[in-house]
């Protein structure tokens, strides 16, 4: 389990970065961020990419910044620096999930995106609050709306010379939210996940969203769980209603260790959670 | 005088182990680095085996006249299989090396081995037991009429009739998923051939040194003396690392023919595929019980799926004969029948794992205790009660004798320390409220420290289980004790100084233990089974009194008393009466020094235990949690109590592991799917809740140092009490499983009533 022989390149700046990222990814250049997926998919020989281009220390890709349109964090960003409460409460309980500490030292927040594992819990914040990721390459910089974003497992909009270099998520000030997700072990990769928010407006939820990953190939929301409970007051009996149009509405992905019908329950289970934990 | 036996002093193995001094086989650098071809298919015909123009590779034609690994016993029929040490002509499993390449790092060792063309014809293949033993099935080996390795079948004279005239019949079927060691250190092996004597040293990870240098010279067609093996520190093995690894032999095949230095160091992938498997089994057992819900019969059949060759020495049998010897368990059974079969498959090569076949045997049998209690009305602890062994020693119905010990007293301990009472009540409320919890209890005897005639019973060529110890008190108050055995983990350099400081009258710090170089010890059997306390400790206690004898004459002598009036601790010899004193060192000194050799070839030893399991069982996400574990254990006489917790605690662990978690998977075509710890889930911290440990010291003649094994205890108890505590979890929604681990799938499967 030794990776391929590679080249290792260390530009100075996002510009450098992505005028190499150009002239290399066509001959297998791929960018190196954290390294937590991507390395030991190299040690496996399962990815054998030919350059490396580490973008890990840049300070310009480690911000995190309130501004109007809600909070716009890097690609840079480690998860352990959302887990300590940098980007909020919701963000710092989301990074409790991913897998464990040392690793969450590493990994970043973009690259977790720019990955789109199915069960990568940035990625369903992504989709379930709808952000809008900034990529760059060499003829200047694109906004991808989150429902534009995921293209597959591990396939998103990306081109192979975009660099992905933040995200900006609305401001949930206010909103009421749960998260919960089902993992065989603590931080292994979630079998479900659910994150819900809405805003309690005189007693009833508005504005409701509600999304699921690591249950289908992309995260996304579910609109049919969302209209079970737009309007209504929050309750077991709705919350329970919800979750069963979420199992019945998702396309669930199956492997050895979990067929379709245990898919579904566990996206039932997951969605119940959140809700009784926003609530 | 037991001054230091009893005390937890601090092992002298850890300091440097946790300031990263450890010397393990990969720290050395070679010159040179082998690499493995692996099959990728489990089963085919090689057509062709290419390397490109300048890579230097092996094949089975190069390595001709190397014999083949085919371990011996001469009973139940055994079919003595064989497996070159590089496939020869057809490939038997998915990860059989079929070839070595060389480079000079091990990047390019991998590079050149995924350069090699590499062409098989596929066979059909068989993947379970089930269908190696169909009709018509491929029959794997040649020359065999089928699958069937090995069998055999034993009935006591009143089996039957008792069977026919018990009030209640009871039967439970179980399935044992296959299970990986999962050493944190994969095996590795570096090899060194000095030019001028031609003399090889192979430094390994090996849990019996010299039996592996005996072995190898052997294939290799060398002499003994040529070849050097040393263990150095090893990074646990549990039985994984005692068989025979087939690359150690190809490896130091290589560096005689190619000189310098070779290291061959395992990766994670193929450990998981290719180094040895475990218990992969059904045990069926049919328990025949009278109006008062005691044993009048017992009835077994074990099929064990063995894999596509024989480790070596145990053999194919291991697993399905231990099964048949052993499923009695701690019950007085006088009645008993079993069948038990081993079975050839496409797959990884079966061998000893921690428990071997006893954490399924033993998941059998309490989950019959379990169900009979149902069936004959009585409560789970009282249906034991009626059933333990009480008098020893004890004989079953197979010729195994159990001494001394304490089977009901540690269930007794066990049930008290749980609380069930105060448990039930909490069981009640949390059922009310939709949530599901469970305790189990096993109770369980561990055959430990077992000599050679308990190896030849089992009809082996190689009869290991004696060991010898050479031991010298040199002129500065030191003893330095060579031993056979190996520990990788064990903690033995700790617990032998204690045991051999009491006899000679000397502290712990002055004793050096030397185990793992065949140049620098006696001939042994390693570390395995349960055994290096109770034989090696065994040896060092002879040799150790020896010594004490002799410096005890030379202090009369020297201080002018009778031997009696003279008391001997902390490295002097002191007159009772007046106080004069000398030192052991000087005592030594008159002499240069007092060398002497114990040996010690036991019957063997049961120790004995009960585990108690607090689960929840989350019936949505069909997720177990274990929320508390609680032991109590009886292995005689405890030398170092903070070791043996140690060792129950990694027992324990493993046994939940198996409960719960790990589980080798092979899909219909052999192809293995679990070749990473992203697949094969090992518990974390997270997963294994404190393990509360009690403690009971039943003394027995059958070992002389008073202490009786306990390595494996932990996991062979541990999984029944897990799966109890499941059941007992789910007696509500009236379904039970059998089958471990218990994985989220087979909970789903269970509760939704799919099959």
């Amino acid at each position: 389990m030794k990776a391929c022989s590679f080249s290792y390149h260390r530009p100075e700046s996002v510009d450098s970065a992505v005028a190499m990222l150009a002239a290399l990814a066509p001959a297998g250049g791929r960018v190196l961020a954290g390294g937590q997926s991507l390395v030991p998919m190299m040690a496996y020989r399962m990815a054998q990419p030919a350059h490396l281009i580490d973008v890990s220390r840049f300070a310009e890709l480690q911000k995190i910044e309130a501004g109007p349109a809600g909070l716009r964090i890097g690609a840079g960003v480690r998860h352990a620096v959302l887990r300590r409460g940098a980007g909020g409460e919701m963000l710092a309980f989301v990074a409790g999930h991913i897998a464990h500490e040392p690793i969450r030292n590493r990994g970043t927040f973009g690259g977790s995106l720019a990955n789109a594992d199915p069960a990568s819990e940035w990625c369903c914040v992504l989709a379930v609050l709808g952000g809008v990721v900034e990529a760059r390459n060499a003829a200047g910089v694109r906004e991808i709306p989150a429902a534009g974003f995921f293209a597959g497992v591990m396939s998103t909009a990306l081109a192979e010379d975009e660099l992905l270099t933040s995200v900006a998520l609305p401001d949930l000030a206010g909103w009421r939210w749960g998260f919960y997700e089902v993992s065989r072990r603590a931080g292994d990769y979630a079998l479900a996940m659910c994150l819900v928010a809405w805003r309690l407006e005189d007693g009833v939820m508005r504005g409701v969203r509600l999304g699921i990953g690591g249950a289908e190939a992309v995260p996304r929301r579910l609109p049919a769980a969302e209209a079970v409970l737009e309007g209504a007051a929050p309750g077991d009996a709705v919350f329970a209603r919800a979750a069963d149009a979420a199992a019945a509405g998702i396309d669930p992905m199956t492997d050895h260790n979990v067929g379709a019908a245990f898919r579904r329950d566990l996206a039932r289970a997951a969605v119940r959670r959140a809700l009784a934990r926003a609530a | 005088m037991t001054k230091w036996a009893g005390k937890s002093i601090t092992r002298f193995e850890d300091l440097p182990l946790l300031r990263g001094e450890g010397r393990f086989t990969a720290d050395l650098k070679a010159a040179r680095y082998l690499r493995f071809v692996r099959s990728p298919v489990a089963a085919g015909v090689i057509e062709k085996c290419e390397a490109p123009e300048g890579v230097v590779m092996f094949t089975a034609a190069d390595l001709a006249a190397v014999g083949k690994i085919q371990p011996m016993i001469r009973k139940f029929g055994y079919v003595p299989i064989a497996q070159p040490v590089l496939a020869e002509g057809v490939v038997r499993y998915t990860g059989e090396p079929v070839a070595a390449v060389v480079g000079e790092s091990e990047e390019l060792a991998e590079d050149f081995a995924d350069s090699v063309w590499l062409e098989i014809s596929p066979l059909p293949v068989c993947v379970t037991a089930e269908a190696a033993l169909a009709d018509g099935a491929q029959v794997i080996h040649p020359g065999m009429d089928s699958n069937v390795v090995v069998a055999t079948e034993m009935a006591t004279p009143g089996h039957a009739a008792a069977v026919a005239g018990a009030r209640h019949k009871v039967a439970v079927s179980v399935r044992s998923r296959r299970q990986s060691a999962l050493p944190m250190e994969c095996r590795a092996g570096h090899a060194a051939l000095d030019a001028a004597t031609g003399r090889v040293t192979l430094t390994c990870t090996a849990q019996m040194p010299h039996l592996a240098r005996t072995a190898i010279a052997a294939l290799l067609g060398m002499d003994e003396a040529d070849l050097r093996v040393v263990a150095p520190d090893v990074g646990g093995g549990f039985g994984q690392k005692m068989s025979l690894a087939a690359e150690y032999v190809v490896l130091v095949w290589a560096v005689r023919r190619l000189g310098g230095t070779i290291a061959w160091i395992e990766d994670r992938r193929e450990n998981l595929m290719a180094s040895f498997h475990s218990r992969d089994m059904d045990v069926r057992v049919e328990g025949a019980f009278d109006a008062d819900g005691r044993f009048v019969a017992l009835t077994g059949d074990v099929t064990a799926n063995v894999g596509a060759y024989a480790p070596y020495p145990n053999t194919a049998a291991v697993e399905p004969l231990m099964s048949f010897t052993e499923l009695p368990g701690p019950y007085d059974i006088k009645e008993y029948a079993c069948a038990a079969r081993g079975v050839v498959t496409n797959t990884c090569v079966s061998a000893p794992y921690r428990g071997v076949a006893r954490p399924a045997i033993t998941l059998a049998m309490e989950r019959l205790m379990d169900k009979a209690a149902v069936v004959c009305g009585l409560d789970a602890a009282e249906i034991r009660r009626r059933n333990l062994v009480r008098k020893f020693p004890h004989v079953t119905p197979t010729g195994l004798v159990y001494d001394n010990a304490s089977y009901v007293e540690t269930m007794e301990m066990a049930l008290k320390a749980a609380e069930i009472t105060e448990f039930r009540r909490r069981q009640a409320e949390a059922c009310a409220a939709g949530r599901y919890l469970g305790v189990g209890i096993s109770v369980f005897c561990e055959r430990t420290g077992y000599g050679s005639a308990a190896f030849a019973a089992r009809g082996m060529d190689i009869q290991p289980g004696w060991e010898n110890v050479e031991m010298r008190l040199d002129t500065e108050g030191v003893v330095t004790a060579r031993i056979g055995a190996s520990p990788h983990g064990q903690g033995l350099a700790t617990t032998l100084a204690q045991i051999i400081a009491d006899a000679v009258g000397i502290r712990p710090a002055d004793v050096v233990v030397v185990h793992g170089d065949t140049d620098a010890t006696p001939y042994g059997w390693g570390t395995f089974a349960s055994r290096s306390l109770v034989i090696s400790g065994g040896a060092s206690l002879i040799a150790a009194r020896k010594i004490h004898a002799r410096l005890r004459e030379v202090a009369a002598e020297r201080l002018g008393v009778a031997a009696d009036e003279i008391e001997m601790a902390d490295g002097f010899a002191v007159v009772r009466a007046t106080g004069a004193r000398m030192s052991v060192a000087a005592l030594s000194q008159f002499s240069g020094g007092i060398a002497a050799e114990g040996f010690y070839d036991p019957l063997g030893t049961f120790s004995n235990a009960a585990h108690v399991a607090f689960v929840e069982v989350d019936v949505e996400t069909c997720l177990v949690r274990v929320e508390k574990f609680i032991v109590a254990e009886d292995a005689g006489r405890l030398i170092n109590p903070m070791i043996v917790d140690g060792q129950i605690h990694g027992g324990v662990a493993q046994g939940i592991a198996n409960a719960l978690l790990e589980e080798i998977v092979y899909d219909e075509t052999g192809n293995i799917l679990t070749i990473s710890l992203a697949d094969f889930l090992a518990p974390t911290a997270h997963e294994i809740p404190a393990i509360r440990i009690l403690h009971r010291e039943t003394l027995s003649d059958a070992t002389i140092t008073g202490a009786k094994g306990l390595g494996e205890g932990g996991t062979i108890g541990a999984p029944a009490a897990v799966l109890n505590a499941v059941n007992d979890a789910l007696r509500p929604l009236g379904v039970e499983v059998n089958e471990m681990p218990v994985s989220p799938r087979r909970l789903h499967a269970v509760l939704r009533g799919v099959s």
